[in-house]
């Protein structure tokens, strides 16, 4: 006589169906991966920002070109010569008329020069210093009275706040979505109970033990969790490779990548969130049988 | 062996009144390698007995002890073993629907967790034993009345239980087929397998006449 293989003793195949619950499945794995994906998303555009807006040093000296306090030359002159020294100021440069034109253009128009107007001066630097820069406007407030000094420490804490609160939002759907999936498969489990309770009352009654059967509902589950997560996560791939194209000016090429280049945090999504759908299918399908076999004598 | 000291049955679904005592004040012993008839008119209480015997429902009082195991006392992990040792023909023959002739009766070998090696040798000479060897791969759908008591009965011995229990094994089965099954409980009787056999065939409780439990009403009227 041949070996033979042992094969669905239950009927498993049956009663767990590889429809509803793979679909399913892989519907909150494909949500997850987009939090996911807006998460880190999040996370990389934030830390870009921040790093440019938190060092960011902004100088605006009205009147430039009238005389300085110790009138030793222009205002503009006095307040770059009092950045050239100050060693936690770098890359002091005057923005160009053209770079001030395209800056005003949205509220003035594409030449404001044509108006008139009296418009200040703008040093843009970048701040290296530990502290505020409230001691170098004071400095500058004397070699020219009613110089502006901006630095984007206030826009880089909003920033940070906006991320943080963004991801706790993903962390968010990530937890409904894993009880969404555990609530499915509970239910599905539950289902397979039903259909297959008669085979089950004869099994128990053969002498199988509890965790043999639990076993075998949660080996179906991991499977069918696996597939259906892994479907959902690479449909969501291409969605947030999109995104992440879409996203490219804001970032540069070097961060999201573009539409062919997700960076790998993204692409182990494709591993991690399968893996984390079979341990949430095998933990609660055995809970489930395990609670529901109580029932038995 | 197999003891019964002072025991009731009733039977309660959830949400549902108790309904009336199936067993009442139940009391006998079976030695170990005993044979025991259990007779009694249909409702008198044979099969509540026998699936107290074989695990299968909690006394609502009184004291069981089957094969040296007190039943209330048993984890859920030694009732699965107490079950391994036990063999049960059930009157409904209970085979998997999804499983072949083969595989129903190889299960109780797998789930002790037996070598395929011995599973196939085993499973091999017990359907020729039954005479179902050319029907190893029909599914029960695909198998007479009495070709699925047959399979039952294999799927009951084919472990080589400590204790048989069997709820009107012969009540599909024509006089010849009736008399081979006799002849291999009794074989595994002298090999000093404990067995119960729950019947309304008095032919065959006269041509083999061991001692007779005798329920009435779920009562115990007669032993001996």
């Amino acid at each position: 006589m041949m070996a033979r293989r042992r094969g669905d003793l239950l009927g498993l195949r049956a009663a767990l169906a590889d429809r509803l619950l793979p679909v399913l499945v892989g519907a909150m794995s494909f949500l997850a991966t987009l939090a996911i994906g807006g998460a880190l998303a999040c996370a990389t555009l934030a830390a870009g920002w921040q790093g440019n807006i938190e060092t960011a040093l902004t100088i605006q000296v009205p009147q430039p070109g009238n005389p300085d306090a110790a009138n030793d030359g222009t205002r503009l002159a006095a307040v770059q010569r009092a950045l050239a020294v100050d060693p936690d100021v770098q890359n002091a440069a005057v923005m160009s008329t053209a770079e001030m034109n395209k800056l005003i253009s949205p509220w003035l128009g594409s030449d404001a020069a044509s108006l008139g107007l009296s418009l200040p001066a703008v040093i843009t630097a970048q701040w290296r210093g530990a502290g505020s820069a409230d001691t170098l406007g004071a400095q500058l407030q004397q070699v020219s009275p009613g110089t502006l000094v901006k630095t984007g420490a206030m826009w880089a804490q909003r920033v940070a706040a906006l991320t943080t609160s963004l991801q706790a939002c993903a962390l968010a759907v990530l937890l409904v979505v894993a009880l969404v999936a555990a609530a499915v498969v509970a239910v599905a489990t539950r289902s397979g109970l039903a259909q297959l309770r008669e085979t089950i009352d004869t099994v128990h009654g053969l002498g199988a033990l509890d965790s043999d059967i639990a076993a075998r509902f949660a080996a179906r589950a991991v499977w069918l969790a696996l597939g259906g997560s892994f479907g959902g996560t690479l449909l969501a791939l291409p969605i947030l490779a999109w995104l992440a194209w879409l996203a490219a000016p804001f970032t540069g090429p070097a961060r999201l990548g573009g539409f062919f280049n997700l960076p790998p945090a993204l692409l182990a999504l494709a591993l991690v969130l399968p893996a984390c759908a079979a341990l949430i299918g095998w933990i609660t399908a055995q809970f489930t049988v395990r609670g529901w076999l109580r029932h038995l004598p | 062996m197999v003891r019964f000291d002072d025991v009731w049955l009733r039977y309660q679904h959830s949400g549902r009144a108790p309904e009336a005592d199936a067993l009442r004040g139940i009391s006998f012993e079976i030695e170990d390698g005993g044979f025991r008839w259990l007779t009694g008119p249909s409702g008198a209480g044979k099969t509540s007995l026998l699936k107290l015997i074989y695990l299968a429902e909690h006394p609502a009082r009184g004291r069981i002890e089957i094969l040296g195991a007190r039943a209330a006392r048993a984890t859920r992990r030694e009732a699965a073993m107490l079950r391994r040792r036990i063999g049960v023909v059930y009157q409904d023959f209970r085979l998997l629907p999804q499983l072949d002739a083969y595989d129903n009766v190889a299960l109780p070998m797998r789930l002790a967790r037996r070598s395929e090696t011995q599973v196939q040798a085993d499973v091999g000479e017990i359907l020729r034993w039954v005479g179902l060897a050319h029907r190893l791969h029909a599914r029960p759908d695909e198998l007479s009345g009495g070709e699925q008591q047959r399979i039952a009965i294999a799927r009951a011995v084919v472990a080589r239980p400590k204790l048989l229990v069997a709820d009107e094994p012969t009540g599909n089965l024509d006089d010849e087929q009736a008399e081979r099954l006799m002849l291999l409980i009794t074989a595994l009787n002298k090999l000093g397998t404990t067995v119960i056999v729950a019947t309304h065939n008095t032919g065959l409780v006269k041509r083999y006449p061991f001692p007779r439990l005798s329920l009435e009403h779920g009562r115990l009227v007669h032993d001996g």
